[in-house]
């Protein structure tokens, strides 16, 4: 862990970067945030839309409360002020993806204000970034532009989903520092189960405000990157568009404050042209809508609901089960894999073995397999099992391997595929002597030489005597007799 | 304070309503005569008072989660001036 | 046997229950009245069929003995109410041609209770108006003349014009009104009939075209109060659709009628004593007192001292409102779209909106755009929405010291057509005393007091506590047994 700061170097010396985020995360809910119509993902266009979703004259919002109550927790998760008087605002403008001509957000009093979040960037320090706040609104629907020469075409089905657009402080120098920030969010709104954290399908995206300045000096303007949608984009977004201010002040020229794009492709970002006019978006309070007023019982329901969070789990991880900070970090880092972790200790697996076990054995495995610890052929109770054959010397190291493998293959449970194949460890004695014997008798010349001080060799004569008895010897009543024999 | 024919175009480009230059000059004394109006609200004196947040003391309802609605896809487009292939098309638009 | 397009909804309810006559019999008589009466051009679109399905419905439901409460009884919808498979516009060429595949939940609620529907009836734009001339499908024209000789056209109010116009003219015994700043009860004042704005929330905006959402209100328009409160019940009750709905049992308005007002106070807000207001408004008003009295009401004099600071606040509030619930009219999925030669997107709206819209509605959208555009939401809309909060203390302050209030309904009898219509602020002052009960949410009421010089009907409004819905009926019919208003206008059409 390294304390250098991050810095852009220019022509005229040292920049400093000065990065916010603004996540707009997509709250987990069967319906919309206003209107009865489905959110499921991929249905055909224009199949989850309401009266409402579509503006139609006369249609009214209604607010669903798992929305509110989504936030509320995630507010909850993130240590942060939840308000028990909030509103909602309309925000105008016009585009073809906004039928009311108004997106209903929160501006004048959000749901959540004030929390913070802890990074722990890889080579760097970790560090508390403030969370400004927390609002809840309307997603906009999807504009094609690909599909026919001179028309786009819309789609309403995102129209109206809830988002909450979680806006931190400009707190983070780096683009580390930035990525880790949004691992970390995602890995909490996972926990807490109000956003599915899926940036591949837009459900978790982020706006990067940028701007740079001489270190300790005075704010720059910034500009802000919109709907970047994964942690690699994120930081590569901040790389250019520092780099990119710094080139543009240091040639004499001054940053404007901008809507931009993010090219993937090219790994540049660039100016919107259809949000180039300054926007004046007239927020005033949503007539359609009351006051939203929390009382005392719903905010402790949602206070009862949280999960165990991840940086106490963690800590609980490393005290109370005794692993160790690597593993209780890998444990914790994503909300299934500690779910897994935790079922099959239910299952009777030891804390620290069943940890070595998932990290190196089962990551392995789905990794080769390219599927997520949710989709594994094993289940943790089958490992569990198997955990416990290693525990209780029915498997050495070596067989517990070659069972796993058949475990994936069949989806057998251990216990069968030991039975079935005899694949069960042997401590018989006598017939380890024997093959000791037949090993020793076979190489004599290495056997003078272990006796003559090359003590590197006893290796080579476990690993026959292993091999003799198929893998299945204990190897401690291996090493035991081995010592004898070679006395 | 009064509005200049600037302003009146800037409006009008907000409120997205095309305004020839007459309609805009005709519009400017109009405007200005019912913002100098408005403008007596002025002389009220409204020190510590609260914006009224709702007409008739009432709180806002949330509703359950439910899917109850959508599927609906002919009734949403039935009065669409252009819709094809299940979308609502527009002038092709550039990002 | 007596015109069936003389009997009011009471009536004809009773008849058809009665087998007076049938309900068929009604529906033929008044869809005749709706296309004699076109001259007035109350109507938007007429829906005879409509009338004769239900009035069957009817006949058939007496003879079954299921009648529902307004079994028989055909009435004209203002076309603000989306209406499923008929054409609804807000007298707007923004949405000609658009045919709602839903029904607003007020007129569906009339429905169900076995009302039929006679047509779609003329308004001011998006209710924009005070005299019906913002219509994109021409004015309406009030039944009414002057006694002068003259035959000037004169207006029926606004923005319920067409409804106050066809009640009038008896093409239909109710209408459906709506009221943001007096929509209700000034045409009802112009026309010589009833009309009932309750409490904001009483009945749902589900469905109905939104002009300023915090202050939009359904109600009826009927000629007499028993007929109001029979169709403000079939109207009024909670809808989960509408987030301000109230969540409140509808009260038996009609079963509680009485005029009766001993151990009432009324009071006279001395406020609403307005400059230049004409002697005769003056001389009603205190014949209005005067009706009250008699009925058993004490008088006393309140005051409502941000009265005159109504009507700035009415016109930053609505005005914004109205802006950004119309920002929804852009032509990409219903109604007009004007798309030039080349335009691009944002072309496309501007030119959309710039045809769809009306010359009112424009400068309203362009009020309500600067009023809340950046640097000046504070000095305007949070002033205003603070200067409403002081408006609401007002009427508060007033409700403890009597039960309803007693003021003018306009500060005139109808002017002619075209007389206000090159100035808007003059158009706007005729509301002077209706915003302030609609920025307040309060239910109000205008009755028919009598007749000016000119032989045109003058309204007395009655203003009543949240809720108190009865209240203000109680005094509405009290007025209306004393001043016994049978004036009607001469069938000219
Ligand atoms: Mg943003
Ligand atoms: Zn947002």
């Amino acid at each position: 862990m390294t304390d250098s700061p991050y810095r852009i170097q220019g022509a005229t010396g040292e920049w400093e970067v000065v990065i916010g985020l603004e996540v707009h995360a997509q709250i987990t809910s069967q319906s919309k945030l206003f209107s009865g119509a489905a959110t499921a993902f991929g249905a055909e266009p224009n199949s989850q839309v309401s009266l409402v979703d579509a503006a139609m004259p006369g249609m009214l919002p209604v607010p669903n409360g798992e929305c509110i109550r989504q936030a509320v927790r995630t507010g909850l998760a993130l240590d942060a002020q939840i308000n028990r008087w909030s509103r909602f605002d309309r925000k105008n403008y016009f585009y073809a993806d906004l039928p009311q001509g108004y997106q209903i957000s929160q501006l004048y009093h959000p749901l959540v204000g004030e929390g913070s979040l802890l990074i722990e960037p890889e080579d760097a320090a970790p560090k508390t970034i403030g969370i400004e706040r927390i609002h809840v609104e309307q997603d906009a629907g999807k504009l094609m532009h690909d599909q026919h020469p001179t028309r786009s075409y819309v789609d309403l089905n995102r129209s109206g989903v809830a988002l909450m657009e979680i806006v931190s402080r400009p707190d983070m120098r780096s683009p580390a520092e930035a990525g880790a920030y949004v691992k970390k969010l995602r890995s909490i709104l996972r926990y807490v189960g109000s956003c599915d954290g899926n940036m591949e399908q837009g459900s978790m995206r982020a706006d990067v405000n940028v701007s740079v300045r001489k270190p300790g000096g005075e704010l720059g303007t910034r500009t802000e990157t919109k709907n970047v949608n994964s942690v690699r984009f994120v930081m590569a977004a901040i790389e250019h568009e520092a780099k990119r201010q710094v080139a543009v002040i240091e040639d004499g020229g001054t940053i404007i404050q901008e809507t931009r794009l993010f090219d993937p492709d090219k790994g540049v970002t660039r100016s919107m042209r259809s949000k180039e006019d300054a926007h004046d978006y007239r927020y005033f309070p949503d007539p359609d809508l009351l006051p939203l007023e929390l009382d005392e019982a719903f905010l402790a329901d949602a206070l009862a609901s949280l999960p165990e969070l991840p940086d106490a789990k963690r800590a609980r991880y490393e005290g109370e089960l005794g692993l160790s900070a690597y593993n209780a970090d890998v444990l914790t880092a994503d909300v299934e894999t500690a779910r897994w972790f935790e079922a099959m200790l239910a299952e009777g697996a030891p804390a620290k073995a069943g940890a070595n076990w998932l990290i190196s054995e089962l990551f392995g495995a789905l990794n080769r397999l390219g599927k997520t610890i949710g989709e594994s052929p094993v289940s943790p109770r089958q490992a569990a099992e198997l955990v416990a054959l290693v525990g209780d010397g029915t498997l050495s190291g070596s067989l517990a391997k070659q069972v796993f493998e058949l475990m994936l293959e069949t989806g057998q449970d251990a216990g069968v595929i030991v039975e079935e194949r005899g694949l069960k460890q042997t401590s018989d004695t006598g017939a380890i002597e024997a093959e000791i014997a037949r090993v020793i008798a076979a190489n004599p010349d290495k056997v003078a030489d272990y006796k003559g001080g090359k003590d590197k060799l006893f290796g080579f004569f476990v690993g026959q005597t292993m091999r003799a008895m198929g893998g299945k010897a204990n190897p401690g009543v291996v090493n035991d007799l081995l010592k004898k024999a070679l006395e | 304070m009064s509005v200049d024919l600037a302003t009146v175009r800037k409006i009008a480009s907000l409120a997205r309503i095309a305004t020839s230059d007459a309609e805009a000059e005709a519009l400017l004394p109009e405007l200005n005569n019912i913002l100098g109006w408005i403008e007596q609200l002025a002389q009220v004196d409204t020190t510590g008072v609260e914006p009224l947040a709702a007409v008739i003391p009432n709180h806002l309802r949330l509703r359950e989660d439910k899917v109850t609605d959508g599927g609906i896809r002919d009734a949403v487009l039935a009065n669409a001036p252009q819709a094809e292939h299940g979308f609502f098309a527009v002038p092709k638009v550039i990002e | 046997m007596t015109n069936l397009t003389d009997l009011g909804v009471a009536d004809i309810r009773d008849g058809v229950a009665a087998g007076t006559f049938s309900a068929r019999d009604v529906a033929t008589a008044f869809n005749a009245a709706v296309e004699q009466g076109r001259a007035l051009n109350a109507w938007l679109v007429e829906t005879p069929d409509h009338a004769l399905v239900a009035a069957d419905a009817a006949d058939a439901a007496r003879a079954s003995g299921d009648l529902k409460p307004l079994s028989g009884v055909p009435l004209g919808i203002k076309d603000l109410f989306c209406t499923k498979g008929v054409e609804t516009t807000a007298a707007s060429g923004m949405l000609k041609g658009f045919v709602p595949p839903y029904e607003s939940t007020v007129s569906g609620k009339l429905l169900n209770a076995g009302a039929g529907m006679l047509g779609k009836l003329n308004m001011d734009q998006f209710a924009m108006g005070s005299s019906n001339e913002t219509s994109a499908f021409g004015n309406v024209v009030s039944p009414w003349k002057r006694n002068d000789g003259g035959n000037a056209a004169l207006a029926p109010g606004g923005s319920s014009g067409g409804s106050s116009a066809a009640v009038s003219a008896r093409m239909a015994p109710g209408a459906t009104g709506t009221d943001t700043g007096g929509s209700i009860r000034q045409p009802a004042a112009f026309t010589g009939i009833s009309g009932i704005k309750p409490t904001y929330g009483r009945c749902s905006r589900w469905g109905t075209i939104a002009f300023a959402s915090s202050l939009d209100q359904a109600g009826p328009m009927a000629r007499d109060v028993r007929d109001c409160a029979i169709l403000l019940e079939a109207m009024s009750g909670f809808d989960a659709k509408d987030a301000t709905s109230l969540d409140l049992p509808v009260p038996a308005w009609e079963k509680g009628l009485s005029a009766d007002l001993k151990g009432k106070r009324v009071g006279v807000p001395k406020e609403y004593r307005v400059d230049g207001m004409p002697p005769e408004i003056e001389a009603l008003w205190q014949q209005g007192i005067a009706y009250m009295k008699d009925a058993g009401a004490e008088i006393v004099e309140v005051s409502l001292p941000h009265t005159k600071y109504a009507l700035p606040t009415y016109y930053i509030i609505a005005p914004a409102e109205a802006s950004s619930n119309l920002a929804r009219y852009d032509g990409v999925r219903y109604g007009l779209r004007d798309l030039p030669d080349g335009a691009n997107l944002q072309e496309m709206y501007a030119a959309t909106r710039a045809d769809g819209f009306g010359a009112e509605v424009k400068r309203r959208i362009m009020v309500g755009t600067y009023v809340l555009s950046a640097g000046f939401y504070d000095a305007y809309f949070t002033k205003a929405q603070k200067v409403r909060a002081l408006i609401v203390r007002d009427f508060e302050h007033a409700f403890t010291q009597c039960d309803v209030l007693l003021t003018p309904t306009a500060p005139s009898a109808a002017f002619g057509l075209g007389e206000k219509s090159d100035d808007p602020l003059a158009m706007y002052l005729n509301d002077v005393f209706t915003v302030p009960s609609s920025l307040a949410g309060l239910p109000a009421m205008s009755v028919p007091g009598g007749l000016d010089t000119q032989g045109l009907p003058l309204g007395l409004q009655i203003i009543g506590r949240a809720l108190d819905e009865q209240g203000v009926l109680n005094a509405g019919l009290a007025i209306e047994e004393r001043a016994g208003f049978t004036a009607r206008p001469g069938q000219w059409w």
